[in-house]
């Protein structure tokens, strides 16, 4: 059973008592403890259960690359799942539960999975599920869903704030070990700026764990000395809890940073994500263990070597009284030697290799460790923790040599450097065949802007092993980074005595002729329970290139990305298709290189700020009078305004019934406002509008479309021309920021020589339209302005001051209603809007919304951009060629109206449509002809672009686009209900509201 | 994620300032063109592995519209200009010579 | 109620920066030959300040002039003065193929103080803040979280930024979330 030592711990501040819970039990660690050590230190050695058999599993690593132990973080707000112990900082009231089992972790029923095993090899669910067919929705599905996943999803709204951090810099280095602060200090000294961050609460890596001497000092020490020496520097930062993520083009990278995980609740924000611009990145990230293949290696107990060191020397856990070693290279001696230093008993080390001798093998043999040279594990012992191991010939078949009682095991099968971000934007990987591992190519470094390499990669990440040559390394590499950035430095590094190392040996499987039953038991990726003989028979099967094998098995696709288990399941793969690893190749390294926080993506956008809500003038007296919203753009546009025990319809109706009857308000600010200028305006205009917008005279409005230059309606609006050379362009809502860009890209980028100047005013002003019968006495009340019907005719603007605020006025109207559109200051808006409420309280004047402003234009047969235009309707198909000039030689869309498809007589056009029995027509239905077609579907020959009950009618109305409509006045067509039943509908003219305009000319 | 010298104000602007605009340097047709022109101009685009002039709008920013020569498979960029040319400057065409020899884009090489 | 307001009425948040509404500032638009002589003239007979040169912004009191783009100044002024001034602009300029539009009502601007004014700016835009980068006098387009904006840096501790009025709220969270203490970050 593992257990805290009596002494040691260089991490721990054994003064200070941290209590936390594991599925509900009450425990005890030290501050400094990982979630994972003060487990292990209260003999907890089981902490999860496998995703696909429900294996009992205990923790195997002691950092980011841990497959086994996820944990249930937390609960309510602050809930998470999925979270690796090794790497979750322990603090007082941390809550933690273990995932994928039920009942308990001690007794899961799911475990039966595990005695199938031989049934639910790779590609078991593919080949499963597949017949019969119904059974998919209803039978399978449920199932896969229940199985999915490993943790819980969050169910309430996370509590915490999470920000965003952008800064450029020359330098940033990845990795705080002895690797990055000595590339770290390199660099700096050329006088670049340098950000140093470290994905650990501590600096220095494992050279202290590892015994490292430096300089002639303990690494500890060595470590220390450098981080002051940075700390003094102006030019260095430094930053822990910080992890590289990722790699991108052009320099740019994210770090992670944990600001408050381990102090939750104190108010700052949870994790922050830097947005990095550096111009030289260099990692420093060091490697990682791989473990080895022997049937058993996932009970609980059995380890990596490296980790056993890291609890034994970091958090003083022992594993258990007696740890076997096996190990196919020498640094796992290592492990042996802390053990005994501990106190603990090492009863052998199996090492795979025939013959090793000198340096950590013989300190190992003098101080009495039994080393078996050419021996492996054919099994463990233990089901639910290790009890002991079958020792075997590594050369043999797995027959037992002798049994060895123990309670840990510790392996090794050498080191792999993380060389994820300098792969993540396109750095190559070589293989080194005398190390077994893909280590960096210098030669083939990701690239800049300038097409310059981007990135260095130094120490363990770069396949240097050894301390001494680490650190040669690390300088060199933080040089090469200097002298891009045109700095020059001496590469002057830190010293180490140089290590006598036994060559390693390759052992992908343990024993080397191991039978099928051996190789079932033997995990390559443990979080998702892919075995050796998955990869066989993935590769039997034929999926022989390492993607296939990897989605077909799973193998590296868990929330470890298969840190552990890439390189173990790719050399089998290669074993099997008799291939050298180097042409297998490598799956591709994708960011993040752990998972980061959803909110630390989201940062701020979250909430009230997750978008941009625009807000008019008036928008806080709409929310003060009981305003229900509509979305446009980011604007929030008024629906309508239901008072107190009226509903939203009812209120639609009395807000179109109060302007057609007397006087209405709308606020009309979100309409865009475009000044275009210059002795070229006009012309300009000619080319954006399909009708002719220079013969407009100073004071008048024009109704203009715009097409893009496929042809299509994208736009419309009322045009004013303000003087000789100026004219006002009102677009959509939605359009006003579209259009504006629409103008600059055809001035800057194709008629770059016109003398013609925009600005965007739509913001400038709130517009108000005051509309209804009583409109002109509303605005005569408010007094200032000549707006009699003599003087100021329809399609008249006008400037001047109304009730003493500067006002421009047109009167135009998309109502079929006398009608003002008063543009007055923003700063005024609220003011003007107030006062026309006050001088039309004696004719009952009411602000209308968005609903009743669309009810009356599809009363008078107006169209609607976005509702009777989707992208595919030319302006002919609505029967606007009125507004399309005959004389231009030229403009926007004229040449794509030309062609044939644009020219059909058979394109669906616009006509009215009158239900027979009243009701309303269900918008986007589409009306049927006679016939199939070849899917089965029924031939359309129409469809509804607009449809509303009218108050002014008393009935229902709608407009719609239809086969040769504007021919088949009369028709009756029918349109089929979700429902199954059919509703039939008159084709009618459009106008279906005082036809001749008498009401808007008064 | 990109950054690109603004020619216009002279920002190196992340990518999340600007806005993309698709191939560079086509040819407006407009009423008379044949309908294999127009096709050409409205519809058919370069899809190279490699060399790639570009227009940019330096959206969040000074709003000016500028071109980029942009190797698409490694991100190099050869060099931005401003977008009021039909064709690209003889020092950037340089500089992809250097570059890429052996270039070409259209008729350009 | 008869008094110009700005969008929300100069409120304002203390976090470990200030954060505050500068409420309603005179600006017009000018876009013209930015090299012509006449438009530096007029300009500069209204303004009081030297044309600036690129992503730069000179002032003195509330009169100053802003690089938007190459053909683009933004001319501040105090608010009630930016009617005459713009009439003014216009008759100098009346010769010249020039814009010049009042755009007062169509922003709203924020003034940020405190020392770690540049860290609240990072959290939020891509734009290089960095001291020795983004200096005394520098005035800058870019974007804040999802809107258009310019930043200005008035001093070493204070930053002013200047976004389309209709976003002034969301700006103002933005900022103010940006500036809750607990969330420096000691960087710069």
């Amino acid at each position: 059973m593992s257990t805290r030592l009596a002494t040691g711990g260089r991490l721990l501040n054994r003064r200070k008592q941290v209590g936390f819970t594991f599925n509900g039990r009450r425990l005890t660690g030290f501050e400094g403890d990982t979630l994972a050590s003060a487990l292990l230190a209260q003999g907890q050695a089981l902490m999860g259960r496998s995703f696909k058999y429900h294996r009992p599993r205990g923790v195997v690593a002691s950092g980011s690359e841990e497959p086994n132990a996820l944990m249930n973080l937390g609960r309510g707000g602050r809930f998470e799942p999925n979270q690796r112990a090794t790497t979750t900082e322990l603090f007082d009231g941390l809550e933690a539960s273990s995932q994928n089992h039920w009942p308990s972790l001690d007794f899961d029923v799911g475990e039966i999975n595990a005695s199938l095993s031989r049934f639910l090899p790779a590609g078991f669910y593919y080949k499963t599920f597949i017949h019969p067919r119904p059974f998919w929705k209803h039978v399978y599905e449920p199932f896969i869903r229940r199985s999915a996943g490993l943790g819980k999803a969050p169910k309430d709204r996370d509590v915490d704030r999470y920000e965003h951090f952008n800064i450029r810099t020359d330098v940033v280095v990845i990795g705080g070990g002895i690797a990055g602060l000595q590339a770290a200090l390199t660099v700096a000294r050329s006088g670049a700026e340098v950000l140093l961050i470290e994905q650990a609460a501590h600096w220095g890596g494992r050279a202290p764990v590892d015994g490292a001497v430096i300089d002639g000092r303990p690494a500890d020490e060595w470590i220390a000395g450098a981080v002051a020496e940075l700390e003094g520097m102006e030019n260095v930062r430094l930053r822990l809890r910080t992890m590289g993520s990722g790699v991108y083009d052009h320099g740019y990278m994210l770090a992670y940073e944990r600001v408050a995980d381990h102090t939750l609740g104190d108010d700052r924000p949870r994790h922050r994500l830097w947005r990095i611009r550096a111009r030289q990145i260099v990692t420093a990230t060091g490697a990682i263990e791989r473990p080895l293949a022997f049937a058993g290696n996932d009970v609980p107990g059995v380890m990596l070597a490296s980790a056993v060191r890291d609890y034994v020397a970091n958090w003083a856990v022992s594993p258990g009284d007696r740890t076997v070693i096996v190990t196919n290279n020498d640094d796992a001696y290592r492990t042996a030697l802390a053990l005994k230093a501990a106190g603990l008993e090492v009863p052998a080390i199996l090492d795979a290799r025939p013959s090793v001798s000198g340096g950590l093998v013989e300190e190992a043999r003098k101080i009495g460790i039994r080393v078996e040279q050419g021996r492996g594990v054919a099994k463990v012992l233990g089901r639910k923790r290790v009890e002991g191991v079958a020792v075997c010939s590594q050369s043999g078949e797995g027959a037992v040599l002798e049994e060895i009682p123990c309670e840990a095991v510790a392996m090794s099968g050498g080191w792999s450097p993380v060389v994820h971000l300098w792969s993540h934007c396109g750095g190559r990987l070589r293989w080194d065949d005398s190390l077994c591992h893909f280590r960096p190519d210098a030669d083939k470094a990701p690239t800049g802007a300038d097409g310059q390499p981007v990135a260095v990669v130094v120490g363990a990440a770069n396949g240097e092993l050894h301390t001494g040559e680490i650190l040669r390394d690390a300088a060199e590499g933080g040089a090469t980074a200097a002298r891009r950035l045109g700095r020059e430095v001496e590469p002057q590094a830190a010293s180490a005595e140089a290590e006598h190392a036994n060559p390693m040996a390759p052992v992908w499987v343990m024993p080397q002729g191991a039978g099928h039953d051996l190789r079932a038991k033997m995990w390559l990726d443990f979080q998702n329970d892919v075995k050796v003989t998955d990869v066989q028979l993935a590769a039997r099967e034929g999926f022989e290139s390492v993607e296939h094998a990897k989605r077909y098995t799973t193998l590296g696709m868990a929330t470890d990305q298969g840190k552990l288990s890439n390189i173990n399941g790719l050399a089998v793969l290669a074993h099997t298709l008799n291939e050298d690893i180097p042409q297998v190749g490598t799956t591709t390294f994708r960011p993040p290189y752990t998972p980061i926080s959803m909110g630390s993506i989201a940062g701020e956008a979250r909430g009230e700020l997750f978008q941009p809500v625009r807000r008019t003038p008036m928008h806080d007296w709409h929310e003060g009078n009981g305003a229900t919203w509509e979305p446009v753009g980011h604007w929030r546009r008024p629906y309508a305004y239901p008072r107190p025990g009226e509903s939203v319809h009812d209120a639609v109706q009395r807000e179109v019934k109060t302007t057609r009857d007397s006087v209405g308000l709308l606020d009309a600010s979100t309409l865009g406002k475009i000044v275009v200028k210059g002795p070229d305006a006009g012309r300009f205009l000619d080319m954006l509008y399909t009708n002719m917008m220079s013969t407009l005279k100073v004071g008048r409005c024009r109704y203009g479309l715009m097409c893009s230059e496929n042809g299509f309606l994208m736009d419309d609006g009322v045009v004013a021309r303000l003087s000789e050379d100026t004219w006002l362009c009102h677009t959509t809502t939605g359009g006003a920021d579209r259009i504006h860009a629409h103008m600059e890209e055809w001035l800057q980028t194709e008629w770059w020589g016109w003398k013609v100047y925009t600005a965007n005013l739509t913001e400038q002003y709130a517009q108000i339209g005051v509309v209804g019968p009583k409109a002109r006495a509303v605005l005569e009340k408010l007094g200032g302005m000549d707006i009699s019907a003599d003087n100021f005719k329809f399609m008249d603007w006008a400037d001047g001051e109304l009730a003493g605020i500067p006002a421009r006025v047109f009167r135009i109207s998309f109502s079929g209603e006398l009608s003002f559109e008063v543009a007055v200051p923003a700063s005024r808006g609220r003011e003007f809007w107030d006062l026309c409420l006050d001088a039309g309280r004696e004719f009952g004047i009411a602000p209308y919304g968005t609903e009743a402003l669309h009810i009356m234009r599809a009363e008078k047969g107006f169209i609607m951009i976005g509702d009777e235009t989707d992208g595919t309707v030319i302006p002919q198909d609505l029967g606007l060629d009125w507004a399309i000039s005959k004389k231009k030689d030229d403009y926007i869309g004229k040449r794509a109206q030309q062609r044939e498809h644009m020219a059909r007589p058979d394109r669906w056009k616009l006509v009215g449509l009158e239900t027979l029995d009243g009701s309303t027509l269900p918008d986007g239905a589409y009306a049927v002809a006679e016939g199939t077609n070849a899917n089965g579907q029924r031939i359309t020959q129409g469809r509804v672009t607009s449809t509303y009950h009218s108050p002014t009618l008393g009935r229902g109305i709608a407009m719609g686009l239809v086969l040769h409509g504007p021919d088949r006045m009369g028709e009756v067509l029918d349109f089929p209900k979700v429902d199954g039943t059919v509703v039939q509908a008159r084709i009618v003219d459009p106008v279906f509201f005082d036809k001749d305009g008498e009401k808007q000319n008064v | 994620m990109l950054i690109l010298h603004c020619p216009n104000c002279g920002v190196d602007a992340d990518e999340t300032e600007l806005a993309p605009g698709g191939e560079a340097h086509l040819t407006r047709e407009g009423p008379g063109s044949s309908d294999e022109e127009f096709e050409q101009y409205l519809f058919l685009r370069e899809n190279p592995r490699g060399v790639h002039f570009e227009r940019w709008r330096h959206a969040m920013g000074c709003g000016k519209w500028f071109h980029a020569a942009r190797c698409t498979t490694t991100m190099e960029v050869f060099g931005t200009y401003p977008a009021q040319t039909s064709e690209p400057p003889q020092e950037i065409r340089d500089r992809i010579s250097d570059r890429r020899p052996g270039w070409r884009w259209r008729e350009l090489s | 109620m008869s008094e110009p307001v700005s969008a929300l009425r100069g409120e304002s948040y203390d976090g470990h920066i200030r954060v505050e509404e500068a409420g309603l500032r005179g600006m017009i638009t000018v876009r013209g030959d930015l090299s012509s002589e006449a438009v530096a003239r007029a300009v500069g007979e209204v303004s009081g300040v030297e044309v600036p040169g690129p992503n730069a912004a000179n002032a003195s009191d509330a009169r100053g002039l802003c690089w938007m783009s190459p053909d683009e100044l933004l001319l501040l002024v105090p608010h009630a003065e930016a009617g005459e001034t713009l009439r003014r602009l216009s008759d100098a300029l009346a010769g010249e193929h020039a814009l010049v539009v009042d755009v007062s009502d169509a922003r709203a601007t924020f003034r940020l103080t405190g020392a770690p004014v540049r860290e609240v700016l990072a959290k939020l835009t891509p734009a290089d803040v960095s001291p020795g980068v983004f200096e005394l006098g520098a005035f800058r387009r870019t974007r804040l979280a999802q809107v258009p904006a310019a930043i200005w840096m008035r001093d070493a501790q204070t930053a002013e930024v200047v976004c389309f009025r209709s976003v002034a709220r969301y700006m103002f969270d933005l900022l103010a979330t940006a500036a809750r203490p607990g969330g420096e970050v000691g960087y710069f």
